[in-house]
């Protein structure tokens, strides 16, 4: 008895050890992501201080009990205009994949089944304007159209498009080609039916993996953006914004400057771990590739 | 390469050239076709828009008539398409043309703005190299000790730093605290050529970092690769030590992955030369264009943008040859 509860509990470790070592990089990339979202959505209803606030007097102030990250050059609290700017960054880099996902999977897809000229001329096309990079893409856009989020976003997700259309392709082909693939082509099944019942459901997990790669770059390009002023406006609290105005007051106070670039290097590391453990869970003989 | 093992040795290398030069030329086609597909796009998308470049030059104050005089005189009446092919031909015989601003020839400034950054992205990739080969080939032969693992989380962490976020805080450290280099600025080669190398410094250790953090977990993947091949094995197996080994066995075979990415990685660092100019404050090609694209100088954003992407695509045309001497097995036309 006491042997099997033994045997029992031992399998029990095991499993969890399998789980939780299966990808440490997962489980650390989940946990930040988490607590980046939860963030996001207590910003929205909550913030210490209006982000916008300012208040006189109490400029570039030290970190205290009443400003956990102390104040700006207009008094304004930090640790409010960082939680609203996790907001938008959300929203924008969010928005961006949708874009790309939207666009990128189905023509992948399209390029997956239709392997002539079609296939061709749409992965040329992901050629082209992956050989465009995407700041100069946006910052093209932003010559033309002005700074704005939405413009920002636009340029970042038409800009990731290809990454997703290869990636579908890719993962779709091997499927297509599969043998119940054969049979349901055989049975009768409409190719769009075959999509959707076979290809899409098998392909999925490559898209996941995929959105959380693209998320921690895109969160890096919306940094960048509005850190070069061709983002969000001004006075709309942004990370890349935030450490724009800090480097005008490096000498006073370089704390500053300090908490905008720790949210932005913490989010890229989180969401590109969480991709990278998945992608290992995913499929083990790629673990330990970059 | 179908049926070249049915030929008689002597004739591999004659048709392996001529299948070169048959890849050669096809890549070169789509590369201009690439270009010429990205400068309709540029030119579209900066002259899609109503409003006048006359307008945005003279100000609100000019007269209607003034305003049109200069349109004529810019030849900004004409037809789009006949625009486009004006604008082309003058790239094409590198006259890039008169800024709308300041009415100056733009070739001088982005001349001098290449002297900036060529030599801050040819230092920033050297910067990375020199950290990515020892760093990958260490870890790689550590990966089963602490040391090994210690190393490549490091690098995951020197990925997620965005390299503007890297250079604010070198210049908080180095710069504010240390008063060691300059934060900001930059000296020109005329009148000082050390005074130019260190304002050089900071800007290309943040532009280099990430990318070799990148490229060292490449450079750690292929070296692992090539430590598990089975001729490396033999190469054990006959007497060689395992860093010898590695050097005249490994490293051909490990550097054709890593030259791959590095053509990615050169991209790259074109790119973010742009954002480290602004933090840095480097007149540079980055720096150009952002003012240019602050004050609606749409024909220098039109130059210097196709001049960017230009340098990406041949980059990788470069890095894609490369590839193939290095490893001439691989199938010719993929």
């Amino acid at each position: 008895m006491s042997l099997e509860l033994g045997l029992h509990a031992a399998a029990t470790r095991s499993t969890v050890r399998r789980l939780v070592g299966g990808s440490p990089s997962a489980l650390f990339g989940g946990l930040v992501v988490g607590v980046i979202l939860l963030v996001a959505v207590v910003a929205v209803f909550w913030t210490p201080y209006g982000p916008l606030t300012v208040s006189t007097g109490k400029e570039l102030l030290p970190p205290s009990a009443a400003h956990l990250m102390g104040t700006d050059e207009y008094g304004r609290d930090v640790l409010s205009r960082l939680m609203s700017g996790t907001d938008l960054t959300l929203l924008s880099s969010l928005g961006a994949v949708l874009i790309a996902g939207l666009v990128g999977v189905p023509a992948g897809l399209l390029a997956a089944s239709r392997r002539g000229a079609v296939g061709e001329t749409i992965m040329r096309l992901a050629d082209l304007v992956y050989s465009f990079p995407a700041l100069l893409a946006a910052i093209t856009l932003v010559a033309a159209f002005g700074a704005s989020t939405v413009t920002a976003t636009v340029a970042i997700g038409v800009a990731s498009i290809p990454s997703f259309a290869r990636v579908t392709r890719s993962a779709a082909l091997p499927i297509l080609a599969s043998e119940y693939v054969q049979a349901a082509r055989a049975y009768g099944r409409s190719p769009l039916a075959i999509l959707r019942r076979h290809v899409l459901p098998n392909v999925a997990p490559f898209i996941i993996v995929q959105v959380s790669l693209l998320l921690s770059v895109t969160v890096l390009a919306v940094a960048a953006l509005s850190y070069l002023g061709l983002g969000t406006p001004p006075p709309t609290a942004t990370w890349g914004g935030m450490l724009e105005n800090a480097q005008s007051y490096l000498y006073q106070d370089p704390l500053l400057a300090v908490w905008p670039g720790l949210a932005i290097a913490v989010s890229v590391l989180g969401f590109n771990a969480l991709g990278d453990g998945l992608r290992d869970l995913l499929d083990p003989t790629l673990r330990g590739r970059s | 390469m179908a049926g070249s093992p049915l030929l008689p040795a002597e004739d591999a290398p004659d048709r392996r050239d001529l299948a070169f030069l048959r890849f050669l030329a096809r890549r070169l086609v789509a590369m201009v076709l690439t270009l010429f597909g990205a400068s309709v796009l540029v030119f579209t998308v900066l002259n899609i828009l109503p409003g006048s470049p006359a307008q945005v030059i003279l100000g609100t104050q000019a007269t209607p008539a003034s305003v049109r005089e200069l349109t004529i005189k810019l030849g900004l009446n004409q037809p789009l398409p006949l625009q486009y092919l004006h604008w082309i031909a003058g790239l094409l015989s590198l006259h890039l043309g008169n800024s709308y601003i300041s009415g100056q020839p733009i070739a001088p400034e982005l001349e001098a703005a290449l002297a900036v950054t060529g030599p801050l992205v040819a230092l920033g990739l050297l910067f990375g190299l020199a950290i990515a080969v020892p760093t990958g080939i260490l870890s790689a032969l550590r990966h089963r000790r602490a040391s090994g693992a210690w190393l490549a989380a490091a690098t995951q962490v020197g990925i997620a730093i965005p390299n503007f976020v890297l250079g604010i805080l070198l210049i908080i450290v180095v710069a504010v605290d240390w008063r060691l280099l300059p934060a900001s600025g930059f000296i020109p080669w005329s009148q000082s050529v050390g005074g130019a190398l260190r304002s050089l410094v900071l800007p290309a250790i943040s532009l280099g970092l990430v990318e070799g953090a990148i490229l060292s977990r490449y450079v750690r993947t292929a070296i692992l690769g090539v430590m598990r091949a089975d001729y490396l094995r033999t190469a054990r197996a006959k007497g060689l030590p395992a860093g010898r080994a590695l050097v005249r066995h490994g490293v051909r075979n490990a550097s054709v992955p890593v030259l791959t990415v590095l053509g990615l990685e050169l991209s790259g660092l074109i790119i973010g030369a742009v954002v480290i100019e602004a933090v840095f404050t480097l007149p540079g090609v980055g720096s150009l264009l952002l003012s240019s694209v602050a004050n609606r100088d749409l024909i220098t954003v039109q130059d210097i943008v196709m001049l960017v992407a230009t340098v990406v695509v041949v980059a990788n045309l470069v890095v894609d040859l490369l590839y193939r001497i290095v490893d001439p097995r691989l199938e010719v036309g993929g």
